[in-house]
């Protein structure tokens, strides 16, 4: 059963159900959306006890040719990298419906279609194998957040979404260029004209090209994730965009860029990679630190967050560059960490958005009283997002510190401090919201979590607890693919390495097919 | 004593049934009653249909005739069927678009067909006068069809502005033909083609400056700047329809002569043109984009949208070969699609006497239109390269091309471009779901053939951009006929 072709295109089902309901009746339309968004998780579970552990190759894979002529194929499989963001995608869908229950209120029938039209093109992203598709998806995925955004966002939404799509296509479609410069050097040499990664993979660029073919790749990913200094969109389209919009793009899109770095940028031309690791990690130890220190004097709680995500994406980006099987296991599972305590930090915000229409810090103060429950829940995202230790945080922040230590110890040692700044900013802004006087007369008549609010945090509270408490499932089948993942690297570089001393001795430096 | 050509109607049957029809509708006008005059419409799409068969049927044939100045190749055919495809769209928007407007006139209908007819014979001349010849028929239908609403001054000026500049380019591209037959001897292109290959000394120069000429000519004729200032103009002025017509149909016909004279007949000297090309290419996709960005009026965007597609066209070109060839092809039908769709929700926006252009008037069209709204949705982020739609799997196609052929620089301008344009287009659909406005639209389900259009151009839209790879081919074997 080609079972990753259901699960991406099981929301589709949903649209076309969507399509056909009446707009005006709210209820069954958010029904309709949520228990169309269940199949793809309950398949992704299926999947999950279906995959195997040992194998580090692509599993589950699927294979049909779509445009023959140019070897482009619709090819998709899963591995131990992809597995897990997979699965945080379709598990954070059912819950961002259910949240959108509550504070979607106009147009709730285009809401819910373009979310799981999102979740489509985000769920193809990663289980692509064939770099056309994998950029039909990632192309596509900036629609529907653009629309999300655009029409459901606050105040300057229309600013913010246009610069969220036009900062992304920018890297994006250099990346094409980049791709196709990729595709035709391999035609040019192999004589197959081929989008297939597996067969990309094997094949090696001349470094003069792989610096510019990397660069080109790198931006694309570096804004989505997003890079400093390349993050500016990101805080205005947070900010701007309704709160599932804000979980979604916190949860899964951006992890779309690390997630490209590691499975486009670095395997596909790791010479160059690897040329450009200390830089990354300096960029993403910057990042960590400019990320905490701008999030710390934020009055806006979204904004806060959003820039808590510039700063905690610096560390699965930190761990990535040190490229060992410590960093890069710590950057896969910190990316899962960061989906769901940020994914919750938004919930948390956009309930009391959704509450009081305001996200100014200031305008808060001893919501413990009013809101117990919610203040529990809140803490606990909080300090999941801290990295205090039993929660998730901490064991993705532990395992990149441990890996990139001894490659970048320059840039861990700074990195690090962004955790003593994460504590800062995350706490004073729960103090500043949850504890003092209760002095603010319209914070008095709140209501607390509704069941149906309850319900959307459990089952990230939940796993939370797991992931931090017993990480043991996540890594153990992260890790054999990983591993070869590394291994692979290293046997690139040993061949580039060796094939560098040869042409040094022929002094004939291989340069057919760079200068395009 | 000159003796008579062979001819083969085979060869001549498509252009044959549309001239009959052409000829019939405007006879047939006579009994024709009302302001819509839809009857006249269905003989149009009749013989449109008759003509697409004809033209299938003879897909596998290559025939030339009429002394070699009109052949049958898959080249021509391919373009053939693409205008048949292009003015019956045009036709049956324009179907509910007449009764809306000024233009109560049986003759638009026969115009419409006789310039498709011009379209067709400059698409399957291979002798320069025949092409000239075509270029004339299907401009002088377009003129007065650019002035048919008669009462309205911007149509009026239109048609002149048209006119004159049409006039214009047509001198140039004479003057071109006039030296490539002084060089040459000859108006075939084949014949050219081969007395190219011995041509030196002054000759040389007589090719190189009628090489100039007509690049001047077509230039003009696919808005490629700087030849482009007519087209604003024009295309805001001309009924929407009619506009249509001209970005797709008369853009598509020069590009077709276009080609086949640079491409083919000239490939021997691409060194000289290629260069010349490159930087059309750029000016017109830079001009063409960044000019849509200020634009007010959809019409007047959309005629800047054209040009900078002019402009990836031109980069196919550049790009040459069979890649850059059948990139060319693929992409005209797929700008085809998107474009129609686009003037035809235009249209569907229009009511009479309230044109509703501005794109301030499309505010808040989204959610009060929700279909008006999806289609434009689809043809606006086609136009600006999202996948999976037609546009991007044509940018796909071209800027594949040009990396293949080396120019690396170009697809960066190009993609960089396609940036730009996601502003303009992306604009339209804030105004349409983003902003909230008071425009009163009229059901589309209220205008059949109009809704037609709409959804087959959604149709091939989007399964263009999903299935390409059948029509990709068509288009490859369509250029390759070339050789």
């Amino acid at each position: 059963m080609p079972i990753l072709t259901f699960i991406v295109f099981a929301p589709l089902l949903g649209v076309i159900f969507l399509m056909m309901m009446p707009a005006d009746q709210a209820a069954p339309l958010r029904r309709a959306a949520f228990v169309f968004s269940l199949p793809s998780f309950v398949l992704s579970l299926l999947m999950l006890l279906a995959f195997d552990a040992a194998d580090p190759g692509y599993q589950m894979t699927a294979k049909a040719a779509w445009i023959p002529a140019f070897g482009i194929s619709y090819s998709v499989g899963i591995d131990g990298i992809s597995l897990f963001l997979v699965l945080l995608t379709t598990f954070l869908m059912p819950l961002v419906i259910l949240a959108g229950w509550g504070d979607v209120h106009k147009r709730i029938k285009e809401y819910m279609i373009l979310m799981l039209l999102l979740e489509t093109a985000m769920l193809g992203a990663f289980v692509a194998l064939d770099l056309f598709l994998f950029y039909v998806f990632w192309e596509a995925m900036l629609v529907p957040m653009y629309f999300l955004i655009g029409v459901w966002g606050g105040e300057r939404r229309i600013y913010a979404a246009i610069k969220m799509f036009l900062y992304t296509m920018v890297g994006s479609l250099l990346m094409l260029v980049a791709i196709l410069t990729l595709v035709w050097m391999h035609q040019a040499q192999k004589g197959a004209l081929t989008f297939d990664l597996q067969q990309l993979y094997d094949f090696s660029v001349p470094l003069a090209t792989q610096r510019w073919l990397f660069a080109a790749f790198a931006l694309a990913f570096a804004i989505k994730v997003p890079m400093f200094p390349l993050h500016t969109w990101l805080p205005d389209a947070h900010t701007e965009a309704p709160t599932g919009g804000s979980v979604i793009l916190a949860g899964v899109l951006l992890k779309m860029g690390t997630y490209g770095f590691l499975r486009f940028a670095i395997p596909l031309f790791p010479l160059a990679a690897h040329e450009a690791l200390p830089i990354i990690a300096a960029f993403a130890a910057v990042g960590i630190v400019y990320g905490a220190l701008v999030s710390m004097v934020q009055p806006d709680l979204k904004r806060l967050v959003a820039y808590s995500s510039v700063s905690h994406l610096g560390f699965v980006m930190l761990g990535m560059a040190a490229l060992n099987s410590e960093g890069v296991q710590g950057s896969i599972y910190q990316m899962l960490n960061h989906g769901l305590s940020t994914g919750a930090l938004f919930l948390c915000v956009g309930v009391i958005y959704e509450r009081r229409h305001t996200r100014l810090i200031k305008e808060f103060g001893g919501l413990w009283a009013p809101l117990p429950v919610y203040a529990a829940i809140f803490m606990v995202v909080m300090l999941s997002s801290v990295g205090l230790p039993g929660l998730n945080g901490f064991v993705g922040e532990f395992l990149i510190l441990l890996g990139s230590f001894g490659v970048h110890r320059a840039a861990t040692v700074v990195g690090v401090t962004g955790v003593i700044f994460g504590a800062v900013y995350l706490m004073w802004m729960y103090q500043r919201v949850m504890f003092g006087p209760l002095d603010n007369p319209k914070n008095r008549e709140l209501r607390d979590l509704s069941t149906r609010e309850i319900l959307v945090f459990v089952p990230i509270l939940v796993m939370l607890f797991v992931m931090g408490m017993y990480p043991r499932p996540f890594l153990s089948r992260m890790e054999p693919t990983v591993n070869a993942y590394l291994g692979r690297l290293q046997q690139k570089m040993a061949v580039a390495d060796s094939s560098v001393q040869l042409s040094a001795v022929s002094t004939q430096p291989e340069i057919a097919g760079g200068g395009q | 004593m000159i003796a008579a050509p062979s001819i083969s109607f085979v060869a001549l049957l498509p252009m044959l049934i549309l001239t009959s029809t052409a000829l019939l509708a405007l006879v047939a006008d006579l009994w024709m009653e009302g302001p819509d005059r839809e009857g006249l419409g269905w003989i149009g799409l009749a013989g449109l249909v008759a003509t697409a068969i004809t033209a299938m049927t003879l897909w596998n044939t290559h025939i030339s005739t009429l002394s070699d100045t009109l052949v049958v190749d898959r080249y021509g055919l391919f373009f053939t069927l693409l205008f048949c495809v292009v003015s019956g769209l045009t036709l049956l928007m324009s179907m509910n678009y007449l009764e809306t407007t000024e233009i109560q006139t049986g003759d638009y209908y026969s115009l419409v067909l006789f310039s498709t007819l011009g379209m067709v014979l400059m698409a399957t001349a291979t002798d320069l006068i025949v092409i000239f010849l075509g270029l004339e028929v299907m401009s002088i239908a377009a003129y007065a069809l650019a002035g048919i609403a008669r009462s309205e001054l911007r149509s009026n000026e239109a048609a002149l502005k048209y006119f004159l500049l049409g006039a214009f380019a047509s001198g140039f591209l004479l003057f071109g033909i006039a030296l490539l037959y002084g060089a040459t001897g000859n108006t075939s292109l084949p014949q050219i083609a081969q007395r190219l290959t011995t041509v030196g000394g002054e000759q040389r120069l007589l090719v190189t400056a009628g090489m100039a000429l007509l690049l001047v000519g077509f230039g003009f004729k696919v808005a490629a700047v700087p030849f482009h200032v007519w087209a604003p103009d024009v295309y805001e002025g001309s009924p929407t329809s009619v506009t249509a017509l001209m970005a797709v149909g008369i853009k598509a016909a020069a590009f077709a002569a276009f080609a086949r004279v640079f491409m083919h007949t000239l490939i021997i000297f691409s060194a000289d043109w290629t260069g010349v090309l490159w930087v059309l290419a750029v000016l017109t996709m830079t001009v063409g984009n960044v000019t849509a960005l200020v634009q007010r009026n959809i019409k007047r965007m959309l005629a800047y949208s054209s040009i900078a597609h002019a402009g990836y066209l031109l980069v196919g070109m550049v790009a040459g070969g069979e890649a850059g060839g059948s990139a060319v092809l693929f992409y005209l039908i797929a700008y085809a699609f998107m474009t129609l769709g686009a003037f035809a929700v235009v249209i569907a926006l229009g009511r009479r006497g309230q044109p509703h252009e501005n794109l301030d008037d499309y505010a808040g069209v989204g959610f009060r239109s929700p279909f008006l709204g999806a289609a434009m949705a689809v043809f606006m982020l086609s136009l600006s390269g999202i996948p999976p739609l037609a546009g991007f799997v044509g940018k796909f196609y071209i800027f594949s091309a040009a990396v293949k052929s080396g120019y690396v620089g170009l697809a960066i301008i190009g993609v960089l471009n396609s940036v730009v344009s996601v502003y303009y287009y992306v604009g339209v659909l804030v105004r349409m779901y983003m902003t909230e406005g008071t425009t009163e639209v009229t059901a589309p389900s209220s205008r059949p053939y109009l809704f037609a259009t709409l959804l087959l151009t959604i149709s091939a839209t989007i399964l263009l951009g999903l299935f390409p790879s059948s029509l990709a081919e068509v288009a490859r074997q369509s250029f390759l006929a070339l050789n």
